[in-house]
């Protein structure tokens, strides 16, 4: 199917891209990689009065390394995500997940904070950025606005930005020696979406891992922590229970790729494969 | 019909100025405005790769990029490359391995194919299959697709 009709505006500046929601309200939509946004334009399940595109916008794209936080910009693509040396040596959960993101063509236009801003639950980057402890910055003409990733989604491609907002920034804490992680995803292809993730960071001690933050995707409305796994101090022995606990505390949401009690079976099976990984230094994978 | 934007770009090394309706995507763009049918139009929703082209020398979705972003931007689809010869040891090897059956696919096979060739990686047949996941064949069942692309990996090397 064909677009219905819009108003298209090639912003040169976060200036001009406020200018265009101050005008146009919440009909103006941000056109980022438009690999979520162009799919919903055709099929006409968006039908937004103004698109700002804010690709042009240089100052949004780009990776550094401050203070021991990986700073993205939100254009990045997900393609210069994949081949940033910064990211392989100082996130590689990211650097592991991100290979999982869709498919060449797509890699090569969709964006970081383009992903995070869709926030679909079964999209690798959202799970990462929570179990990361990601801080998000939003930028309006009128404020700043820094917000945990814990915090910014709210439901099924729902967050907490506002219309007026620009999501501009992915702050995150580099990954160190001390910090163990593991992914795992089951898709029925290469790139699809997964029909269940885990997305998992803890820190090694002597006697076994603590502040585990482990997120399973693809299942329920949003990427969270799970609490039970939080509350754990873990070793290794104890894998297999957790595992268990933690996939009954799932609510999980049944889809044309699974009922919820199939989707808690498969998350079960991941997050105890991530555990075994957690423990097993450079294990991961 | 919004307000028409003017573009200019460069398709297949041609200077093209042209007047577009906001809405309209690059692959329709292609085939309607400029005659290029050769990027083919299969899902329009991003997930079969039959509109792929190469917009500032990447492979990307032609239905997923407005035409009216493309201003200023270097396109090349199927024809070009094919012109320039750029993918004629691909399209021997397809031919060769019987790659392709109603063709539908291939200019969107071969583009994604092209790039990871220069990409110069020795790839084992599970990666090229999974560098090749975003691209449909409803015909050959992939196994002549993956052979053809495997055969050039391994000349190229032989060669390099
Ligand atoms: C066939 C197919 C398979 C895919 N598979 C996967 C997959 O396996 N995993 C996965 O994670 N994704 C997948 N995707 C989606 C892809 O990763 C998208 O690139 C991504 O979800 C959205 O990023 P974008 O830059 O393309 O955003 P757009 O499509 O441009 O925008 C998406 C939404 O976010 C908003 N937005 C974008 N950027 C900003 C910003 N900076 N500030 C505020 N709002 C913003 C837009 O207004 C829009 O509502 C797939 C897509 C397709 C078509
Ligand atoms: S037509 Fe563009 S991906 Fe199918
Ligand atoms: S040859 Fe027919 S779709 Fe691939």
């Amino acid at each position: 199917m064909k677009a219905s009709t819009f108003k298209y505006l090639h912003a040169q500046s976060k200036d001009e891209a406020y200018a265009a929601f101050a005008e146009y309200g919440d009909e103006a939509v941000i056109l980022a990689g438009g690999q979520s946004l162009m799919p919903m334009l055709n099929m006409r399940l968006a039908q937004p009065a103004v698109l700002v595109d804010i690709n042009p916008i240089s100052e949004l794209s780009g990776i550094v390394l401050l203070n021991q936080q990986l700073h993205i910009g939100a254009t990045t693509r997900h393609v210069d995500v994949a081949n940033a040396d910064l990211i392989a040596a100082e996130l590689p959960l990211i650097g592991c997940a991100i290979k999982q993101v869709a498919h060449r063509g797509i890699r090569n236009r969709g964006t970081f904070g383009g992903s995070l801003a869709h926030a679909d639950p079964a999209a690798e980057m959202p799970a990462c950025a929570v179990a990361l402890d990601a801080t998000f910055v939003l930028q309006s003409r009128a404020e700043e606005r820094r917000v945990k990733a814990v915090d910014f989604f709210l439901g099924v491609m729902t967050t907490d930005r506002r219309p007026d907002e620009i999501l501009t920034t992915i702050e995150l804490p580099a990954q160190t020696s001390n910090d163990a992680w593991a992914f795992h995803e089951l898709s029925r292809r290469h790139g699809d979406f997964a029909l269940v993730g885990v997305a998992a960071t803890a820190r090694r001690r002597s006697e076994g891992l603590e502040e585990l933050r482990l997120v399973v995707f693809g299942c329920e409305e949003r990427p969270r922590i799970s609490k039970i796994a939080a509350s754990t101090s873990l070793s290794q022995k104890d894998a297999l229970e957790l595992a268990t606990a933690v996939a009954e505390d799932l609510d999980p949401m049944s889809d044309l790729e699974g009922d919820a009690k199939t989707k808690r079976i498969q998350a079960r099976t991941l997050i105890q494969r991530a555990l075994d990984d957690l423990f097993v230094e450079g294990a991961n994978g | 019909m919004a307000e028409m934007l003017p573009i200019k770009l460069t398709v297949n090394g041609a200077v093209v100025s042209k007047l577009v309706d906001p809405r309209q995507h690059l692959t329709d763009f292609l085939r309607i405005d400029l005659g290029l049918t050769g990027s083919h139009l299969g899902c329009e929703h991003g997930v079969c790769g039959a509109c792929s082209v190469r917009v500032n020398g990447q492979v990307i979705r032609g239905c997923l990029m407005l035409a009216s972003q493309t201003d200023g931007a270097d396109v090349q689809t199927i024809e070009g490359i094919f012109e320039a010869g750029e993918a004629a040891e691909l399209i021997a090897a397809f031919v060769a391995r019987n790659a392709l059956q109603c063709g539908f696919c291939t200019p969107g096979m071969l583009l994604t194919a092209a790039e990871i060739v220069a990409e110069g990686k020795l790839l084992d047949r599970q990666e090229i299959r999974n560098e090749l996941s975003g691209n449909i064949c409803r015909c050959t069942g992939y196994q002549s697709i993956i052979d053809a692309v495997e055969m050039v990996l391994l000349e190229k090397l032989k060669e390099a």
